[in-house]
């Protein structure tokens, strides 16, 4: 029974890392099968948690913080989108600059504005997320095994995580069921089709990049709002790049999306769970090494395990009519 | 449409009217106030060489671009078409050269795109498949609607791209250059197709530079040379020399003029030569042949019979099994460490069957092509430097040489016609005064004026004496150039024959049938 608690809190663990890392996965699934790469998940996550952060501080609601994430994500996608889109620049380029304004600025305005050292200050009850319990869960946790995993797995979490998972089903619909989604994955597969059966792609392509900002942000808010209560510096630490990753294991398909982040979810949270604590039959291992792990790990897999992953054909070309 | 037409009085049976269109890209006027009449219900052909201006033209038909002056009229009513939405809103419908499908959809999903008619995708699929079987049975055109368009051939993609127009409610359908990347089979096909849909009362306009499909399906025909909008012509009333002429603007060398050869003292030898290609098959099986100087050797074959391999081994691109080579008297190490710029400096000038790939960075100018593997000469040098200046000017000098179009070095190279491509590495390697000259393919989608160019320079390097060794798989052209033919089949040369053979016993050679040795002998 004890391991079997262990196991519960680490698959608890699990979720909560998982879920940013599955909101920006599928910002990414979105501008990428349109046929813009985006290495600035990192940066726009990094610029929404700390707008979260500082608009539910200073105006005292969790939702007027979300709105500033989202408004802020957007802003920097559509700068992306400027970039790689109308002015044809290096998508990656782009990307990286991204991410060194979000870096940077987040810092500096957070000095400049609060004067924690770039922290913003910590969120109250109200200003933040709370976590929502699923009906009957107090009244089920006594039955074992199912009722443990009911009320203490599934149930006890904040709405965006469950926001999060229904995403997944919500965005394979869209991508597969929908208009939207047809035209979406042309684009990014040949925009020259998209062009000549009279959709324009340029209005397609900034529809997909603001699909991305709007989740990075609601990424960068759950990681400021609700997984800690206010924002640190480089508090995303490489989540974006993890999540870009999952995005390629996972063939940009989004169930596969989900699982992949799930993953490295799972590795992130062994990696903490194990910090400190023997390991059976090796001992002790050095902190340094159990966090080092799940990048390690994600290297190997991408290298090794997932096959050919053939990306949009169309991917990190501008498009230009051709004679 | 005849009791459409009925309606609508005098102007019924044309179908589209171009009025002084005029659109220039930059340096290139592309089109020069071209003027255009189609009428209903008719197979219009529009022929020129390539680059002579006839897809910017349509692409302007289709919303595409834009015209910088002129107007067009459909069905007799000036129309605006600013862009593809434009054209299919007033019927026009346009199968592209290279097709426009996403390869990793399905028919379905192709065909649907941009005329999904709902926000949610299942309730236009079933209309879709409905039309899609009604447009099947009406036309012929037989596809699986859930087949994924990359695990089509090419025949069916077209034939979804055609459905794709249909599908919009196209009553003019553009097809450029259709028939380019079909089989023989394929293309009867398609016209089949074409004809189908005239009867329907479809009206089609058939870009293409084949004479040969112009004059067999066909009503009408307009050539177009140089951006200008030359003729029409009634197909019944013309002739392939006719538009021949018309299209290059004189008249076209059928037969190549050239005296007999003399020939000097080997300047290539080839011996027992033996290549491997990648997957390990023997491709080249033992071969020996000479090239002797002032002559010109062509081999003949079908494609795929060990030609590319010969060429690659003896031009210092891939490793030889077997086999000795000697050039100009001194032996070339084959079967090891070849060089292909050793070989260049020991006087072998090759051009590449595949201009593209091999011949030319499509991205470089003009300019920069014109030095590409010579640019260590010190006369395009400055110091460690490149000379700009010298290499510019010797660009110039090469363009006005070979007649490049159009006359600008600083052009980038992709946006050459085959043909000029074509004359770019031809003047790269023949400027040089090579001692031997390989050449692949030498016309290999070059329009008709280029051939005539070419052919002229090939028989000009053989008559300054130089060893030329020809390989074609169009074997007009090789009995037209060559004083001795050698045939390929299978990795072997199994017959040489002199360039007065007939056709038909070429033929039975590079088909394996040996016997007619016996037969010529």
């Amino acid at each position: 029974m004890e391991y079997f608690d262990t196991l519960i809190v680490i698959l608890q663990s699990t979720i909560r890392v998982s879920v940013p890392l599955i909101l920006a996965a599928l910002a990414g699934l979105y501008s990428e099968r349109a046929g813009i790469f985006d290495i600035g998940l990192e940066g726009k996550m990094l610029a929404a948690a700390f707008a979260g952060g500082a608009a539910a501080s200073v105006f005292g609601s969790a939702f007027i913080g979300l709105c500033a994430a989202v408004f802020v994500s957007v802003c920097l996608a559509i700068v992306h989108g400027f970039a790689s889109i109308t002015q044809r620049g290096n998508q990656i380029v782009s990307g990286v600059a991204i991410n060194f304004i979000a870096l940077g600025a987040t810092v500096i305005l957070g000095q400049a504005w609060f004067r924690q050292g770039g922290r913003t200050p910590q969120l109250r009850d109200g200003e933040r997320f709370t976590t929502v319990e699923l009906p009957f869960a107090a009244e089920l946790a006594d039955i074992p095994v199912l009722g443990s995993i009911y009320s203490n797995l599934l149930s006890g979490h904040f709405l965006l995580t469950y926001l999060a998972f229904a995403l997944v089903p919500f965005t394979w619909w869209v991508l597969y069921r929908t208009r939207f989604g047809l035209r979406l994955r042309a684009v990014g597969e040949n925009p020259g089709a998209v062009d000549t059966a009279g959709i324009s792609v340029t209005w397609m392509r900034y529809r997909a990049v603001i699909c991305c900002g709007i989740l990075c942000g609601v990424a960068g808010a759950y990681l400021s709002m609700a997984m800690t209560a206010g924002f640190v510096k480089g508090m995303t630490a490489g989540k974006g790049f993890i999540a870009l990753a999952a995005l390629i294991f996972a063939k940009w398909k989004p169930v596969n999306v989900m699982f992949a982040c799930l993953l490295f979810g799972f590795l992130d949270a062994m990696s903490i769970r194990m910090q400190g604590n023997p390991l059976p039959f090796i001992g002790m291992v050095p902190v340094q090494f159990m966090q080092a792990l799940p990048y390690l790990l994600t290297v190997i897999l991408l290298a090794g395990f997932i096959g050919k992953a053939i990306p949009p054909r169309a991917g990190g070309v501008p498009y230009v009519k051709e004679r | 449409m005849t009791n459409l037409g009925k309606k609508r009085g005098a102007m019924n049976d044309i179908a589209i009217e171009l009025k002084g269109i005029d659109k220039k890209f930059g340096l290139i006027h592309a089109n020069k106030n071209i003027n255009l009449t189609v009428r209903k219900g008719t197979i219009h052909g529009i022929v020129g060489e390539n680059g002579a201006g006839k897809s910017t033209m349509m692409s302007i038909l289709y919303g595409f671009y834009q015209a910088d002056d002129g107007d067009i009229f459909v069905d007799g009513k000036k129309t605006e078409i600013r862009d593809p939405n434009a054209a299919i809103a007033v019927g026009i419908g346009m199968v592209h050269q290279h097709f426009m499908l996403v390869e990793n959809f399905t028919v379905l999903e192709n065909i649907m795109l941009g005329a999904e008619e709902s926000q949610i995708l299942n309730a236009g699929i079933t209309k879709a498949r409905q039309e899609l079987k009604r447009l099947e049975d009406e036309y012929e055109l037989e596809v699986d609607p859930d087949a994924v368009i990359e695990e089509l051939p090419v025949g069916i993609q077209q034939r979804v791209e055609i459905l794709k127009a249909l599908y919009r409610g196209a009553e003019i359908l553009i097809l450029d250059e259709p028939t380019g990347v079909l089989t023989p089979a394929e293309a009867d096909h398609l016209f089949r197709i074409l004809e189908q849909l005239k009867s329907q009362g479809k009206t089609i306009l058939l870009i293409t530079h084949k004479l040969r499909e112009i004059m067999a399906v066909t009503d009408e025909v307009s050539v177009m040379r140089r951006g200008e909008m030359v003729a029409t012509r009634a197909t019944a009333e013309t002739s392939v020399e006719e538009l021949a002429e018309l299209m290059v603007g004189r008249r076209v060398l059928l037969q190549v003029d050239k005296g007999p050869a003399s020939p000097g003292k080997v300047l290539m030898s080839v011996e027992n030569l033996t290549v491997r290609d990648s997957r390990g098959v023997d491709m080249v099986k033992d071969v020996s042949f000479t090239v002797r100087a002032g002559e010109i050797v062509g081999i003949a074959g079908i494609a795929g019979n060990g030609q590319s391999e010969l060429l690659q081994a003896i031009s210092g691109i891939r490793r030889a099994v077997r086999g000795k080579v000697e050039l100009q008297g001194q032996p070339v190490h084959v079967t090891g460490k070849t060089d292909a710029a050793e070989l260049r400096r020991r006087g072998l000038a090759h051009v590449p069957e595949d201009r593209q790939h091999m011949g030319l960075v499509l991205k470089f100018d003009q300019s920069e092509n014109t030095i590409l593997g010579y640019h260590d000469d010190p006369k395009y040098l400055n110091g460690v430097f490149l000379n700009i200046d010298a290499i510019r000017k010797d660009a110039a000098d090469k363009i006005e040489k070979y007649d490049i179009r159009p006359p600008n070095p600083l052009l980038k190279t992709a946006n050459f016609s085959g043909g000029n491509q074509q004359k770019i590495v031809l003047a790269r390697e023949m400027e040089r005064d090579p001692a031997v000259l390989v050449i692949g393919q030498p016309t290999r989608g070059v329009d008709v004026g280029a051939i005539e160019f070419i052919h002229k320079r090939i028989i000009e390097m053989r008559d300054a004496g130089k060893a030329v060794l020809l390989v074609s798989v169009e074997l007009d052209e090789i009995r037209a150039l060559s004083d001795r033919i050698l045939v390929m089949f299978d990795g072997r040369i199994v017959g040489e024959r002199a360039p007065d053979a007939g056709e038909a016993e070429l033929g039975l050679l590079m088909a394996g049938v040996e016997d007619t040795r016996e037969a010529a002998e």
